[in-house]
């Protein structure tokens, strides 16, 4: 088994809102990807056999949300914004930035395993741009200062 | 390490503007907190509704207020919630769209961070008045942090009686459901968000049926924006009249507009609509003028989807019909400014991007038609523009707009449309000279 037995729960308790068994997909997947990091077939075989919904609708429907990453990220998955609003106000220049800091390429993931770089569209943060999410938390209002801080945290409590 | 910046509101004038009211309180760390929102007067209109109000009266009042969708597509939230058939034996659905992702847009997000409860009192009275007994909100899958919010204030909600069997001695039942997606722009489509609640890719219905006919399940669904929502309990308490005596006379009320961008002062304003957009943008309590002292060269005023303005045209008012006459729309309210370092053909690139990426590839023109957009318009950014490029991009446009399913289609062509209207010399520029007119190089 992947997923822990509190996510099975969790995954249960939401199931038991809905009206109809197929709605709890979305929040199966999303505490699937919070416990996991990623989806992928197992995943999804497990989730199946939770809820009750066969497994090729659950990959039907997870193949079609881009937030759920489908192969494994680091252990901090840096998601910039690259929007309009954002890249105003230097999202391009940020993405370079953390390209420069990390010693990869966007798309890549650092040798150590710690962090993958990728870029995404608007995540609704227009009027604190530039900003980034890693993980599950937004990073707004960005400065070099700023990043390098954010950076060197995450380093620091890997 | 603090996380999440707080967004500059027009909070502090809210406090002495009588008019203004969605951002009264949201500058109050406390007002999430059920008993603070209490204080403040919360849940009053919907224990007014349960003990002296009609499903049709509920109704009759929002139709008068003439509060219009704040999403984006404008339509009257009254005559909407009116479609939902008296007789139907079916379950009934109300659904809060806060699947916010509209580039520009980050209100809906203020709302939930800072005054949850505001939104469930409106979704109550909204539910109540078509006769639902299972509400849900929709959350953007990325918003976890909204969602813990929504989570937190519908138990506190529970707890205190508003929500649950017996509401109140009303005999009422509410139950509320807290869902979050899975990142995906086409979902705050309606149709598109209702097949994501029910568990399958997010992909846009053919209407008619329209939801308040068969919706949710296939069963009678009323679908409304966040702001739209909570702007319900208002006009309960202080009546249509009042409503009707902010704005102008066909669009009423308030509205928030997300500022961002090349402005001094991006930020959320709740402002009375009819408030002038050079105002916003110039003012210092708003927006305080083009950042770097530059000037001015384009303003996209109602979200991504809506055509460019450009600086002798924004001495307009910011309302629904006001800016189409102006030749655009209100959308959103997500007002998004360019400074003249802004080369025309990168920023549509990254709009044409994000609306290739986010199609949802039911309908060919739509999701053929922004791929074929993406190419040929990064190829003219990158200098690899050929003579005949901008005919054959006016061209695909042409060929996407009115022929989707939903309005995802139109949104990323309306604004391509209107670049290329104002600044044709600059796309033909780009494609003569092989390099922009003017280089984008913003820092962070």
């Amino acid at each position: 088994m992947i997923l822990t037995q509190e996510s099975v729960q969790r995954i249960k308790d939401k199931q038991a809102q809905y009206p109809q068994r197929k709605s709890a997909v979305l929040p199966a997947l999303t505490v699937a990807y919070r416990q996991v990091g990623h989806l992928n077939d197992d995943v999804y075989r497990e989730i199946s056999q939770i809820i009750g919904v066969p497994i090729l609708e659950i990959a039907e429907a997870a193949t079609f949300y881009t937030m759920f990453p489908k192969q494994p990220v680091g252990k901090y998955l840096i998601q910039v914004c690259h929007n309009i609003s954002c890249s105003l106000l230097g999202a391009d220049s940020l993405i370079a930035y953390l390209e420069d800091k990390l010693g990869i390429k966007k798309g890549d993931t650092t040798q150590d395993g710690l962090f993958t770089l990728i870029s995404v569209e608007c995540l609704g943060s227009c009027a604190t741009a530039p900003m980034m999410q890693i993980n599950h938390d937004y990073y707004e209002n960005l400065t070099p200062e700023k990043v390098d801080a954010i950076l060197q945290q995450l380093r620091s409590e890997a | 390490m603090t996380f999440y910046s707080p967004v500059i509101t027009n909070a502090k004038e809210a406090v002495d503007n009588e008019k203004l009211h969605l951002f009264k309180y949201v500058e109050d760390p406390d007002q999430p907190k059920v008993e603070t929102y209490e204080t403040h007067g919360g849940y009053r209109a919907w224990k007014k509704v349960l003990s002296t109000m009609s499903p049709t009266e509920v109704i009759e009042e929002v139709k008068k207020s003439g509060i219009r969708g704040r999403g984006g597509a404008g339509f009257p939230t009254g005559v909407k919630w009116g479609f939902v058939p008296k007789d139907s034996t079916k379950p009934r659905y109300l659904i809060c769209n806060a699947d916010e992702s509209e580039p520009g847009t980050c209100k809906d997000r203020v709302l939930m961070e800072r005054d949850p409860h505001g939104i469930i009192e409106g979704m109550a009275i909204g539910a109540y008045a078509i006769g639902c007994h299972l509400m849900f909100i929709y959350i953007r899958g990325e918003f976890g942090h909204c969602a813990e919010m929504m989570e937190k204030a519908k138990e506190e909600a529970y707890a205190r009686g508003h929500l649950g069997k017996n509401i109140h001695d009303s005999g009422y039942d509410l139950d509320m459901i807290v869902h979050t997606g899975g990142g995906a722009y086409i979902c705050g489509e309606e149709t598109s968000l209702l097949n994501s609640l029910e568990g399958e890719r997010g992909m846009s219905r053919i209407r008619p049926p329209f939801p308040a006919i068969a919706g949710l399940y296939a069963c009678p669904t009323i679908v409304n924006n966040v702001e739209s929502l909570a702007t319900v309990p208002h006009i309960i308490n202080r009546g249509a009249e009042w409503y009707r005596s902010l704005g102008t006379e066909k669009s009423s009320g308030t509205k928030i507009f997300s500022l961002s961008g090349h402005v001094n002062r991006p930020g959320n304003y709740e402002v009375e609509l009819g408030f002038s957009l050079k105002k916003l943008i110039y003012d210092p309590a708003y927006g305080n003028g083009i950042r770097g002292d530059r000037k001015l060269k384009g303003v996209i005023p109602g979200g991504s989807s809506t055509p460019f303005l450009t600086p002798d045209m924004i001495d307009v008012k910011l309302d629904y019909e006001s800016l189409v006459e102006a030749g655009s729309m209100l959308g959103s309210g997500a007002v998004i400014v360019f400074n003249e370092d802004t080369c025309i053909v990168w920023a549509i690139k990254k709009l044409i991007h994000f609306y290739r990426h986010e199609s949802c590839g039911k309908c060919t023109p739509c999701r053929e038609g922004t791929a074929w957009l993406e190419q040929i318009i990064s190829r003219i950014e990158a200098g690899l523009g050929r003579p005949g490029d901008i005919e054959k991009i006016e061209e695909i446009c042409e060929n996407i707009l009115g022929r989707t399913v939903c309005p995802l289609g139109d949104a990323a062509v309306m604004p391509i449309q209107s670049a290329i209207k104002h600044w044709r010399d600059e796309w033909q520029y780009h494609i003569d000279q092989k390099k922009c007119l003017v280089k984008s190089e913003f820092a962070f």
